[in-house]
This record gives structure tokens, C-alpha cells and sequence, in this order.
């Protein structure tokens, strides 16, 4: 269960327009025009990130495919990887490897489910509620905080314990889940949704007359979509994080398989005491990537937001760049503009 | 150095070393006399707060002063290498002989500590050896110097008006009777009946304390109001340097003459402004980018 | 003062939400969980009365002729008096005695960790905020990893390394069982040792956030105009740092402590479970296994009401250090 911060109120002047001072007007990013402004530039962390995300998708749904059956019991009960079994053997004889493709496909199945539940709840209740102002925002913004700070994990407990075992299915469980996670993200939805209502295109095209739906979904929504998108991520990682530790408890979907539920069975099957490392450690290493793949995506999509952020990475190449030049003996070259001749270094 | 100059500068130049580099002041020369107000007129993006922010080395990356220098000429006679001084020579020369009152005061206090204390902190460093009362004294005495309240000194930033806000900033600036003040446009964002005040408190202060100013903004006929010499420039070049009475009547460069022109008179037949912007031949322009194009056109020929 | 009011208020308002919901959840959900109560109560040697059904129906809810409206009513009042019913894993013992003697572990161990993990993490991430482009920077993506494990796995890998690995901590439990619990030094020394390893898992998963949040916030803070300011003013740069930059770059971590609590908590329940940690959390693990539900329905009132709690002194700390709500409200 991560707690990755999430920005709840937009600070005081991260959001505000710069004058046209000559600092904005040299620091900005050159030649990003159109949909380009919105994606995040490539660096070796969101590399990294995209590689982990991407490895563990297809391991999940390509995995399985290539495996062998993970339910097959065999004599050999936890044994460590031999060539036969990669990653060893359950305490049932049953091929960890192949466990692991099958969890993984549940747990992002699941992940996803979940995370899309969230943000759509989230989106509702955060953006419709900032737009609209007034008694409405009030009403949504006072059930948001609420559900925020219920504790989410024991009311999902206290359902999951409620509903008998068998009606426990994989819908049940997704729903519990969403219910119980969106009240966060709305509070930061709405917070950016609030700001972005300020400002000058847009009260330009309430002026002009345009419809409620539409400004929401043409001067909005675009501006919206980077901090969507990260709250997205956010959702699925905390979804996948959730339903591990339902699982885990032995309160998941009851006919599922997720890296959860193997934990469990780890658990159960002394995995720990027998030190069959090879059962357990690999589930939560999985979670601990996919997560940690994630938020290198997230903090990628960070610096689109707040592009203050890039100006560290960026400083650092310049200096690095100087730095370099300096030790050859050159002297950084100065672009002369229209009708200057100098440009000599100190 | 001379001794009629407090500040000289020669030659300075500030690059933002951007992925094309932007040359932002090109061969800055200027001296400041003591007890002088330096008037630094030009438009937006021209370089003025660029060099200012230069002066004390604020500035900060992409930006870096290539070359130039700048020297401070204390009172108690030593030259003072501003560029080159070391950090915490230059922590010590801060504030206590140069201070700088910023753009948009708006912002420019910390929005978590009182007034009292912001004040005070810069006490604390540059005046040890004072009592917390001595320090309460100087503090509220400062503020009753702009015309605040001394009782709002408990007030945070946000509970006083801009007016306030701006006035509390320059008897920041005041606190350490320095030498030279920085004024990076700071009437700007105020109601005009309310800058008048603040521009009669400054021109008050510098006649009753002694030091020196370097005004910065776009507004030039405020500054022939109050200024001794004005510089103006454009495209971080300084591209004329007179006597107030000089800019206003004899201007000699062509952007400085079209600078004067596009500010409109209370005074004067009602149209004038828009018709007397033709000249023979040249259609009038009211757009400053197209302004600045035609004069450095004009320079160049 | 209306900031404070409102605060409280909305507490308020949360606690009868919270209170709501533990009524209405039974009752939505299938199945009848008070004929399933009752039975293993039977089982345990507890006699079942009428009056026994109807408190238990008050609880969880049943088929009686009563409206909703007075079941709703009765409820309340059964909870103010601090009735929460028997508990039927611990029979005989009523349920607010088995939350009582369970509480304070939890909260000495969470509120302990939270404290130690912010601390350090906020005091980190306001460092490496400061000197952005240092080697401490680059690490930054790489406590992303350390804050998105599974606290419970972080948990096994921690006692497969200590405790079945080196010996040097116990990998299950509260404190040593031969000892009578009491303010005694051994027993409080033998509780700190047996919680070290809970609390360090606590600590190590939630600091990521805090660090990461932390550092992004000193990033933004400094290039806003005050910290020009205050560096033209030559102030030294330790005092920048603390008076200007982390004093405003810590006011969002603090607004969003709720969020943050939230995972502390669910990670702690989980925490709980993998230790054999006599807290609240692993009870109401057991009440669920063994459908003891007026327990569940007990705990999950004392979390609420301790996370409620805990958020309201924050929501306070942070109308004190933030002048600005004050004058908002």
C-alpha cells in the first residue's frame, strides 16, 4: 500500500502564467508545438519506467500462453529452481513460474478494472463538482472528504467479511475497491479543475456563450488530461496494491488468481519457516516493479504538469554540457543575435 | 574609481544559456552617482530586470554574466568587486549596503511569517548585537517611515492590501540605510493615486537618507518625473544615457523619441495622440514589437 | 476561529457518515448474518435469548417489524452508551473490552511510525529538494520502488532476513509471553523489541511518499519569489531553507495527511496480520475469519474513530501553521 504523495491544492505560483520576461521567453521549450506540449520528454528514468510497465504487462498476458499449467500438483513440493521448474515448486509440487504468468495477468486485470472504476468516480465527482461552483461543489467536496477519511481498507474488510464467500466474485470485489479509493483523487481534480475554471480562455468562452459540456470538454478537459492521466496511474497502482493485500488476508475474489492470492498460499503453505524464498519473493517483487515502473511513468507525467521540475534535469545536462566544455579548454559558444559580434566567455 | 560614482558598470553582458542562447544584456555601461535616482526605461523583454537581478547576482540559471564588470564604491572608501566576491562576502554586502525592492510585492513576502519577523531576520543577520527590542524599534520605525501602521507589523503578508504590501517591501529595503536601491518596477501593479504616494515616500527617503536608486520600468514619463538621468533600453543594448531634462526635450536616438511619443498627454488637444504619431512618410505605429523592428532598422541604417 | 469551527464540524459530520455505514452496510449485503452469529455462539456456551437476537439485530439487522427509522435510532443510542455487543471469538468478553486491550498497541505502534517515517521522510525530501542535481537527486526514482511494495511483503522479506535469518528480532508477537504485561521495564523493553520489526516495515513503505512529496514541493517553492527575497537579503542559506523554503514546501504534505494515512493504515492491518501483532488490526482479522461481526462492526468504529481523530489534530496543526486559512473562511 503505497502513499505516494499526491498534490492536493495547486501551489500559490506553480499555476500562474509568467509575465513575458525575458527568463520565460529564453527558458522556453523550443519548437513544442500542438499535442507534443503534452506529452512528457523522454529521459532514461521514463525509459525505465515504460521498459518495467511494458515487462511485466507482457509477461501477464503473454506469459500464461507460454507456461506451463500452473495447476498440475507434482511429488516434488517446495523445491528451488532447477531447470525443470525455474522458479521452484509450491508446497503442492506445482510449477511457480507458471503461477506467477497467471497472477500477474489477475492482478493487472483486476488493476485496471479498478483503476478505471476509480477515475471515472473521481473525474465525476472532482471536475463536475468544480465546474458547476456553488451548493453543488460544496455537496460533492463534503462527500469526497468524507469518504476520504473513512478508513478504506477495514470498510473493505468489513464488507469482504459480510458477503459469503461464494458471492465473492471478481466484480464484487472490483466495485468495493473503487468505492472505497476515489475520494482522493477527486480532491486533487478538483483542485486543478478549480484553478483551471480561473483562468482566461476559459471564462472567454463563457462569455462567448459556449455551452456547459462544451467548455468542459474543449478548454478543460485538454488542460486536465496530463493530472488525469497521473491520477490514473496512481488508481491502478493503488488498486493493484489493494487487492494483493485482500487477497493476501484471504478476503479476495473467491475463484481469482493474483499475485495476492499466491502470497496467501505462500503464507499458508509455510513458505516463510520452509525459507522457500522462491514462492514468496517473487509475487510482491512483481508488485514492487510494475509499482515502481509506474511512477517513473507518473513522475514523468509530473514534469508536464509542473514544468519547473524538468528545469532541475535540464540544469543538470548544462551543467554536465559546460562542465565538459570547460575541461577541453573550448568556450561555450554564444548564438550572436541579428547584429552582434561578441560573445566571449569570462 | 572616481569618487562621484557609487556603482560603475562596465561592459557587462548576461547570457541565458538556453539551447539557443539568449543574449540578454549586450555591453552594459553605466555609473551610478550617490544619492542619484538611475531611471531604466524600456520595454518588455528590453533586459532591464535582467541586469538588475545581475547586479546582485540573483540571477539564476540559464542565466550567467559572461563577461563585464561591476564595482561598488563604498562610502568608507574601498572598491567592492561585486562579481567576484566569494558567498558569504557577498551575503554580507546583501541587503546591508545594496537592497533591492522586487517587481510585484505580491508574492515577494514570505506568505507564512509575520511581517515582524521578516523584518527582523534581516536585523538578525546584518546588525548583530541588538536586542530584540532595539530590533522591534528599528522595524517599526521603518514602517512609519513608508506611512504603514506600526501596529500592523503582527499582520501576515496576506492581511494587508498591495498598496501595503509594496510600501512594507521598500522599508524592507530601507531597514539597513544601504547605499544603493534596486527598484524593479514597483508601482507597477498599484491603483496610480496610490503610486503617487509611494513615488513621493521615495523621492522623500532618498533626499532625507542619502542613497541611491536605479528605478526600473516601462513607464518613462514617470520616470521624467522623478529621475536625475535616465537610460533606456531596447534589446539589452543602453542605447542613450541623459539627464532627465535632455530625454524629454533634446532626445537624440530614434526608439528614445518614438518611446516618447506613445505615451499620451492629459494635456493637449484630445486626438492629438493618435494624429501626431504621423511623421512625413512614416505610417504610425502602435504596435511596440513593430516599434522596436523599425528602430533597430533604423539603427542599422 | 470559523476555520476550526468548520473543521470540527466536518469531523462530525464524518463520524455519523462512518456510523452510518456500519448500519446500513449489514443490511444492504446477502446473506443473514445474525442467525450465523448466533450459532457459533451457541457453539461457544453462550445462551441465546430474545433479547440477545434484537441486540444483535440492532446491529447487523434482520427480518422484525420495526421500521428502520427506530432500528436506526436504537442503534445510535446503543452506541453512545459504548454497547457494541459480545464478542463471539473472545466469548465472553463484551466487545469494547477486546478493542480496549488491543487499541493501544495499534496506535503506539502506527503513531510511532507515522511520526518517525514523515519526519525522516519530509526532513530528506526537503534536503534533496534544496540541492536539486546533486547525486541524492538521482536516487529519487528509486525510493518510487521502495513506496510501491506491498507493505506485507516488505514484512516477510524483513522477517526472513531478521528474524528467521539472524535471530536478532522475533519474528511473531507483541511481546514476550512468559513476561505479565504491566509498566515494568522489561515488559516495556521486551514490547519495543518485538515491535521494532512491524514499526521498521511501517517506516520503510510510507516513506517514499513523504520524501518524494517533500522534495517535488522544495523544487517548486524555491523558485518562487520570496525565496528571491530572502536570498537578496543575504540571509544565511540554513535559514532560507527552514524559515522560507520547507515551511511553505511542507504546508501540502500536511494538507494530505488523510490520503497518507489512509495506506498507513491498511498497510499496518496487513503489517499486523504477517506479525501476529496483538493490535486491533489482526483482531479484526480474526473476528472475520471466525464471523464474530459485531467485533468487525466494533473495530471498524474505533479505526474510524481513531483516524477521524488523528486527521482533526492534523486539520488543526495545519490551520496554525498556514495563517492563510484562517483569513480564507
Amino acid at each position: 500500500m503505497t502513499n505516494i504523495q499526491q498534490e492536493t491544492e495547486p501551489t500559490i505560483g506553480a499555476l500562474t502564467e509568467e509575465a513575458d520576461s525575458t527568463t520565460s521567453i529564453a527558458t522556453r521549450r523550443a519548437s513544442k508545438g500542438g499535442i507534443r506540449r503534452f506529452l512528457p520528454t523522454l529521459t532514461p528514468w521514463l525509459v525505465a519506467g515504460i521498459a518495467l510497465v511494458l515487462g511485466v504487462v507482457l509477461f501477464g498476458v503473454i506469459g500464461p500462453l507460454l507456461v506451463g499449467d500452473p495447476t498440475t500438483i507434482r511429488d516434488s513440493g517446495l523445491q528451488g529452481p532447477s531447470a525443470e521448474n525455474l522458479l521452484g515448486t509450491t508446497q503442492t509440487g506445482q510449477d511457480v513460474l507458471a503461477q506467477l504468468a497467471f497472477a500477474t495477468r489477475g492482478s493487472l486485470q483486476i488493476g485496471l478494472i479498478v483503476g478505471l472504476l476509480a477515475t471515472v468516480l473521481s473525474a465525476f465527482f472532482g471536475i463536475l463538482g468544480a465546474y458547476l461552483g456553488g451548493i453543488m461543489d460544496e455537496a460533492f467536496s463534503l462527500f469526497s472528504n468524507v469518504f476520504l477519511v473513512i478508513p478504506g481498507l477495514p470498510l473493505v474488510i468489513v464488507i469482504s467479511g459480510l458477503v459469503p464467500r461464494e458471492a465473492r466474485g471478481l466484480w464484487t470485489i472490483a466495485v468495493v475497491l473503487a468505492i472505497t479509493s476515489w475520494a482522493g483523487s477527486a480532491r486533487v481534480l478538483r483542485a486543478q479543475t478549480m484553478s483551471i475554471r480561473n483562468r482566461d480562455y476559459v471564462s472567454a468562452a463563457r462569455v462567448a456563450g459556449e455551452r456547459p459540456w462544451r467548455v468542459i470538454a474543449v478548454e478543460i478537459l485538454p488542460n486536465l488530461l496530463p493530472v488525469l492521466a497521473s491520477q490514473f496511474v496512481f488508481a491502478v497502482i493503488a488498486a493493484i496494491l489493494g487487492e494483493a493485500g485482500l487477497s493476501f488476508l484471504g478476503l479476495g475474489a473467491s475463484n481469482s488468481s493474483t499475485l495476492g492470492t499466491m502470497l496467501f498460499y505462500a503464507q499458508n503453505g509455510f513458505a516463510l519457516a520452509n525459507g522457500a524464498w522462491w514462492w514468496f519473493v517473487p509475487p510482491g517483487l512483481l508488485i514492487a516493479l510494475l509499482g515502481m515502473g509506474l511512477s517513473l511513468v507518473n513522475f514523468s507525467i509530473d514534469e508536464v504538469i509542473n514544468p519547473r521540475l524538468g528545469n532541475v534535469r535540464a540544469q543538470r545536462r548544462r551543467d554536465r554540457r559546460a562542465k565538459r566544455t570547460a575541461r577541453s579548454g573550448g568556450s561555450p559558444r554564444v548564438a550572436p543575435a541579428a547584429h552582434d559580434t561578441k560573445g566571449v566567455a569570462r | 574609481m572616481s569618487a562621484t560614482a557609487v556603482l560603475t558598470i562596465e561592459h557587462l553582458d548576461v547570457v541565458y544559456e538556453t539551447e539557443h542562447p539568449v543574449h540578454a544584456v549586450k555591453d552594459v555601461s553605466l555609473t551610478l552617482a550617490p544619492g542619484e535616482i538611475l531611471g531604466l526605461a524600456g520595454e518588455s523583454g528590453c533586459g532591464k530586470t535582467t541586469l538588475a537581478y545581475a547586479i546582485t547576482r540573483l540571477h539564476r540559471p540559464p542565466a550567467k554574466v559572461t563577461s563585464g564588470s561591476i564595482t561598488f564604491h563604498d562610502r568608507d572608501g574601498s572598491d567592492v568587486d561585486l562579481l567576484g566576491l566569494g558567498h558569504e562576502a557577498l551575503r554580507a554586502v546583501r541587503w546591508s549596503k545594496l537592497s533591492m525592492v522586487f517587481q510585484g510585492a505580491m508574492n515577494a513576502l514570505n506568505p507564512v511569517t509575520t511581517i515582524r519577523a521578516q523584518l527582523d531576520d534581516a536585523l538578525v543577520e546584518h546588525r548583530k548585537g541588538l536586542s530584540r527590542r532595539e530590533r522591534r524599534a528599528i522595524a517599526e520605525d521603518a514602517l512609519r517611515r513608508v506611512g504603514v501602521d506600526p501596529s500592523r507589523i503582527t499582520a501576515y503578508p496576506h492581511e494587508l492590501s498591495g498598496g501595503m504590501r509594496q510600501r512594507v517591501m521598500i522599508a524592507m529595503a530601507m531597514l539597513l540605510e544601504p547605499q544603493i536601491m534596486i527598484m524593479d518596477e514597483p508601482t507597477t501593479a498599484l491603483d496610480v493615486v496610490v503610486q503617487r504616494e509611494i513615488l513621493r515616500e521615495i523621492v522623500r527617503l532618498r533626499d532625507e537618507l542619502g542613497f541611491a536608486v536605479v528605478f526600473i520600468t516601462h513607464d518613462l514619463p514617470l520616470l521624467l518625473e522623478i529621475s536625475d538621468r535616465i537610460a533606456i533600453m531596447l534589446r539589452g543594448e543602453v542605447v542613450e544615457c541623459e539627464p532627465a531634462s535632455v530625454i524629454q526635450h533634446d532626445a537624440k536616438h530614434p526608439y528614445t523619441r518614438r518611446l516618447l511619443r506613445s505615451f499620451p498627454s492629459l494635456s493637449g488637444a484630445r486626438g492629438a495622440f493618435i494624429r501626431s504619431g504621423v511623421e512625413d512618410g512614416v505610417e504610425p505605429e502602435t504596435d511596440t514589437r513593430a516599434v522596436l523592428v523599425q528602430a533597430a532598422q533604423e539603427t542599422d541604417r | 476561529m470559523t476555520y476550526f469551527l468548520r473543521k470540527i464540524g466536518f469531523y462530525v459530520v464524518a463520524l455519523w457518515a462512518a456510523l452510518t455505514l456500519n448500519f446500513i452496510i449489514p443490511r444492504l449485503l446477502p446473506g443473514n448474518p445474525v442467525d450465523i452469529l448466533l450459532a457459533k455462539l451457541q457453539q461457544r456456551g453462550g445462551q441465546v435469548t430474545p433479547a440477545t437476537r434484537k441486540a444483535y439485530e440492532l446491529l447487523l439487522g434482520g427480518d422484525t417489524s420495526e421500521p428502520l427509522w427506530s432500528q436506526y435510532g436504537h442503534y445510535l443510542v446503543n452506541v453512545f452508551r459504548g454497547d457494541l455487543g459480545v464478542s463471539v471469538s473472545y466469548f465472553p468478553a463484551p466487545v469494547t473490552e477486546v478493542i480496549g486491550s488491543s487499541l493501544p498497541w495499534t496506535i503506539a505502534l502506527v503513531g510511532i511510525a507515522t511520526i518517525v517515517a514523515a519526519v525522516i521522510g519530509v526532513g530528506l525530501g526537503a534536503f534533496v529538494g534544496w540541492r536539486p542535481g546533486t547525486w541524492l537527486d538521482s536516487f529519487v526514482p528509486a525510493t518510487t520502488l521502495l513506496a510501491a511494495v506491498p507493505y506485507f511483503w516488505l514484512a516477510l522479506i524483513l522477517v526472513y532476513f531478521f528474524a528467521t535469518g539472524l535471530h536478532l528480532f522475533p519474528a511473531q508477537g507483541g511481546y514476550d509471553v512468559v513476561l505479565t504485561p504491566g509498566f515494568n521495564g522489561d515488559f516495556i523493553g521486551s514490547a519495543i523489541k518485538y515491535g521494532v520489526l512491524p514499526a521498521v516495515t511501517i517506516v520503510l513503505a510510507s516513506l517514499g511518499g513523504w520524501l518524494l512529496g517533500m522534495r517535488n514541493m522544495m523544487v517548486s517553492t524555491l523558485s518562487e519569489d520570496y525565496i528571491t527575497t530572502a536570498q537578496a537579503k543575504g540571509l544565511p542559506d540554513g535559514k532560507i531553507l527552514r524559515n522560507y523554503a520547507a515551511r511553505n514546501a511542507v504546508l501540502p504534505s500536511v494538507a494530505g495527511f488523510a490520503i497518507s494515512l489512509g495506506f498507513i493504515v491498511s498497510g499496518s492491518v496487513v503489517t499486523e496480520q504477517v506479525f501476529s501483532y496483538p493490535g486491533i488490526g489482526s483482531k479484526l482479522l480474526s473476528a472475520v475469519t471466525n464471523n464474530d461481526y459485531a467485533l468487525m462492526q466494533g473495530i471498524f468504529l474505533f479505526i474510524t474513530l481513531a483516524v477521524l481523530g488523528a486527521n482533526l489534530v492534523v486539520d488543526l496543526l495545519y490551520g496554525l501553521i498556514d495563517p492563510r486559512t484562517r483569513a480564507r473562511s
